[in-house]
């Protein structure tokens, strides 16, 4: 619980800042908290965004499958270099994990190392679908061109721009990690780590939803 | 014992952290939910008015489309030719007369507006749970206002695909001209509004499901909390629905996708490059958002409605766990009727009877409240104020605007009333009308805590009766020229000969219309008088019983000058036996009335 308190202000601009540093914690979280169906007020916060951007591939989706059904879907093949970005991605929420459980462990060092490599990971992963559409482009299809590659680049061109913002979050969290803004023990990745999960598995069922189902 | 340990928290010290005393910080950038209220009240207000001149330009056409008006030619040029209205023009009117008063007057006002006033004063909290983001809020909306504006002013006009901008009109750019860049601009201003509401959706959810003081329940909170709660709920669930479906239609527009557009458009002469995407993907992802929405407009106002009127019957609401029931089976509802606007798109008739049955089950949690009300009223001494009667209003609308909806409900009835001005009847009664209602009564109810001085009672009974007799008389005959076939969106009804004679009941209707604007400028004066000159209010004025009404008005920077209080009661124990007072609020510990467990 103190753990969460303590995260509060790394919030990502996306979710606000929370309450101002300098304020005491009751400024805002008034109550003793036992109303708190879902515990932490800034987890509560990030769990429903996540359920706001849950639905906008919902809608996304419906329409996919609604467009799939016309006469000139020409189904396109996947550029393998999709499937190895997806094992960057997957391994940046693992290195991501690791970063926490050295944290857990007071081991400081070896937490900025898995959060750099955190870091890195996701940056390869962008730059690997900025490479997949080049590809693409290379070979003629390009947004217009049919509309499962309309959908292909729609599709992931949002997931990059959600992920891009995960980036700028865990940066900024990485940054005050190096500030010793934290007090030992806090699970200063808690937050971060989630949204980030979540984009991976939004990731994960892009791809089957585009290229599998 | 509670209220002791509550007391022990040590939160004194939290008021000492004074507000920013820069005014830009202070009343500009400010991250304070009264603030952010006030900016959205008055933001909306704007819009209202000029929503509300495009609606008298739409009705002075109707009423006398023969006639022209040389003087009104001049103001808008580009709208008139020799003082005669173009088509094109008309169909910018009804498009952002409807787009403006939906999103930016009445989601705006009611939820941006008093959600951010009522949810943390009624909850017992200090702010709202993330206050930066409550600022970036509206910071994102009024771009977002002035984007939607901005699109009068471009060569080409705004966007006149109507508001629900159903493709291929709104999706190929040289279909008509209000399809250039004025849709462009309204689809840019959507996302900025939606951006914005989901940022307020994401605070109102998280403050009161934690932020809520010690002792107040889900089942203690007042239906006004209750509403706000459902509808931070169908706005993060369905405004996704179409923040997805306008960026489809913006990569249709200017980057050559087929998402919505089918092939074989042909446009003066000029075959269209798109082909295989589907006008009705557009109707189901809008109509997803678009139905929900129509509750994100209401549910705050029967919310109010219930709190005003157990305060001015001096009884406790009638059945309130049914009322925040019903609230939450509409919500629930909502989500599964968005078919009902489809009747006539060629859907399959076992899917079209399956929303017809979902849509007629509305009527029954609607029916439930408006029997409570009517439960609250029955044989009270009813205190007419200003907020009483536009409580009653409310509930006048939503009955008479509620069971028109009975009828469209109806598939093959709708087939029928489609897009006739029946259907125009409807929705400014129920969704415009009760939502109006209620923002006039949320007004007249909290402006105490809105701007710490009363309103004018007499001014305002004036503004209201003159308001509700022009509001019926505006709206009801609209039923009647519908049932005789009037579409809606004619710019001139009367060149068809079976529509002639309903022209004298256009005129009735119009200068009705124009009696209902000029009634508003009563409220103009009554608000901004008041503001600034009306009578101090004192912490209580009402002799309500919620939290809100506990701390001084208006209630200082972090809501409460001391400790936040706890919470032992409903907010609904007025008139109970044997108490001191005729009411006993929520933060009184007193073993009686709900306190005493019954």
């Amino acid at each position: 619980m103190t753990a969460g308190v303590l995260e509060r202000p790394t919030l990502p601009k996306v979710l606000g800042d929370g309450p101002p540093p300098g304020l005491p914690p009751s400024f805002s979280d008034d109550g003793d908290g036992s109303h708190g169906l879902f515990g932490d007020t800034a987890r509560l916060g990030l769990l429903a965004f996540m359920g706001t951007v849950s639905m906008l591939f919902i809608g996304f989706t419906s329409a996919y499958i609604v467009r799939r059904a016309s006469a000139d879907w020409r189904p396109l093949r996947a550029p393998g270099l999709l499937w190895a970005n997806t094992a960057l991605l997957l391994a940046s929420s693992a290195t991501l994990e690791t970063a926490r459980r050295r944290l857990r462990s007071s081991d400081l060092r070896g937490a900025q190392v898995f959060v750099a490599a955190t870091g890195l990971l996701g940056l390869l992963f962008v730059a690997g679908q900025v490479g997949a559409w080049r590809i693409l482009g290379s070979q003629g299809v390009f947004l217009a061109s049919n509309p499962h590659s309309s959908f292909f680049y729609m599709l992931t061109g949002i997931h990059a721009i959600h992920l891009l913002g995960g980036l700028i979050w865990f940066t900024a969290v990485a940054v005050r990690m190096r500030q010793m803004a934290y007090a030992p023990g806090t699970d200063a990745l808690g937050l971060v780590a989630l949204f980030w999960h979540f984009l991976s598995a939004l990731w994960v069922y892009l791809l089957y939803l585009l290229f599998v189902m | 014992m509670a209220h002791e340990a509550h007391a022990e928290t040590g939160h004194a010290e939290a008021h000492a952290h004074a507000a920013p005393q820069a005014f830009i910080w202070r009343y500009i950038f400010s991250k304070d939910h009264k603030v952010i209220a006030v900016q959205y009240y008055l933001t909306a207000m704007f819009m209202a008015v000029i929503a509300g001149l495009l609606a008298m330009t739409i009705r002075l056409q109707l009423a006398w489309p023969e006639k022209t008006w040389p003087q009104l030619g001049k103001v808008l040029s580009s709208g008139f030719s020799d003082g005669v209205m173009n088509p094109e023009f008309y169909a910018m009117l009804f498009t952002m007369h409807g787009t403006i008063m939906v999103f930016f007057v009445l989601s705006t006002a009611p939820v941006s507006g008093f959600g951010n006033l009522l949810i943390p004063l009624q909850a017992g909290a200090r702010d709202m749970a993330f206050p930066f983001l409550n600022g970036l809020s509206f910071w994102t909306f009024l771009p977002g206002c002035v984007v939607i504006l901005a699109s009068f002013f471009v060569g080409s006009g705004a966007a006149a695909a109507g508001w629900t901008s159903y493709p291929p009109l709104s999706a190929l750019q040289s279909a008509i001209p209000g399809s250039q860049m004025g849709q462009t601009l309204w689809i840019i201003g959507m996302v900025f509004f939606i951006a914005s509401f989901t940022m307020g959706g994401l605070n109102f959810l998280t403050t009161i499901l934690n932020l809520r003081t010690k002792g107040l329940s889900l089942m203690r909170m007042p239906l006004t909390l209750w509403s706000m709660f459902l509808v931070a709920i169908l706005g993060l669930l369905a405004f996704p629905a179409l923040t997805a479906a306008s960026l489809m239609l913006l990569f249709d527009r200017h980057f050559g996708t087929s998402f919505f557009v089918p092939a074989g458009v042909v446009l003066s002469g000029a075959p269209q490059a798109h082909a295989g995407g589907s006008p009705l993907l557009w109707q189901h992802l809008f109509w997803f958002l678009g139905h929900p929405e129509v509750y994100i407009l209401m549910l705050p106002a029967l919310g109010f409605t219930s709190d005003i009127i157990a305060a001015f019957c001096r009884k406790p609401i009638f059945g309130y766990k049914a009322m925040a029931g019903a609230m939450c089976a509409i919500a629930f509802l909502s989500f599964v009727v968005w078919g009902h606007h489809m009747f006539v798109s060629g859907m399959s008739p076992y899917l079209g009877m399956a929303f017809a049955v979902g849509t007629i089950l509305i009527a029954v949690p609607s029916a439930v409240k408006v029997f409570n009300w009517l439960a609250t009223l029955w044989r009270s001494r009813i205190i007419y104020k200003t907020p009483m009667l536009w409580a009653m209003g409310v509930v006048s609308l939503f009955i008479s605007g509620g069971l028109s909806g009975v009828f469209l409900g109806q598939g093959a009835l709708d087939i029928h009333l489609h897009d006739t001005y029946f259907v125009v009847a409807h929705f400014h009664l129920i969704m415009a009308g009760a939502a109006l209602f209620g923002v006039f009564g949320a007004t007249t109810f909290w402006f105490p805590k809105m701007f710490g001085r009363l309103m004018n009672d007499s001014l305002g009974k004036i503004h209201f009766w003159f308001t509700f007799l022009a509001y019926y008389s505006t709206f009801f005959p609209m039923h009647y020229i519908g049932f005789a076939g009037h579409s809606r969106r004619l710019y001139d009804p009367y060149q068809y000969a079976f529509l002639k004679d309903l022209q004298p009941i256009n005129q009735l209707i119009t200068i009705s219309a124009f009696v209902l604007g000029a009634s508003q400028i009563l409220f103009f004066i009554n608000f901004f008088w008041s503001a600034f000159k009306g009578p101090k209010a004192s912490d209580n004025p009402w002799d309500a019983n919620g939290l809100e009404w506990s701390t001084p008005s208006p209630p200082p920077h972090g809501n409460w000058p001391g400790d936040i209080p706890a919470v032992y009661r409903w907010p609904y124990d007025y008139s109970v036996p044997g108490a001191p007072k005729d009411h006993v609020m929520q933060h009184d510990p007193s073993p009686i009335g709900d306190a005493a467990g019954h």
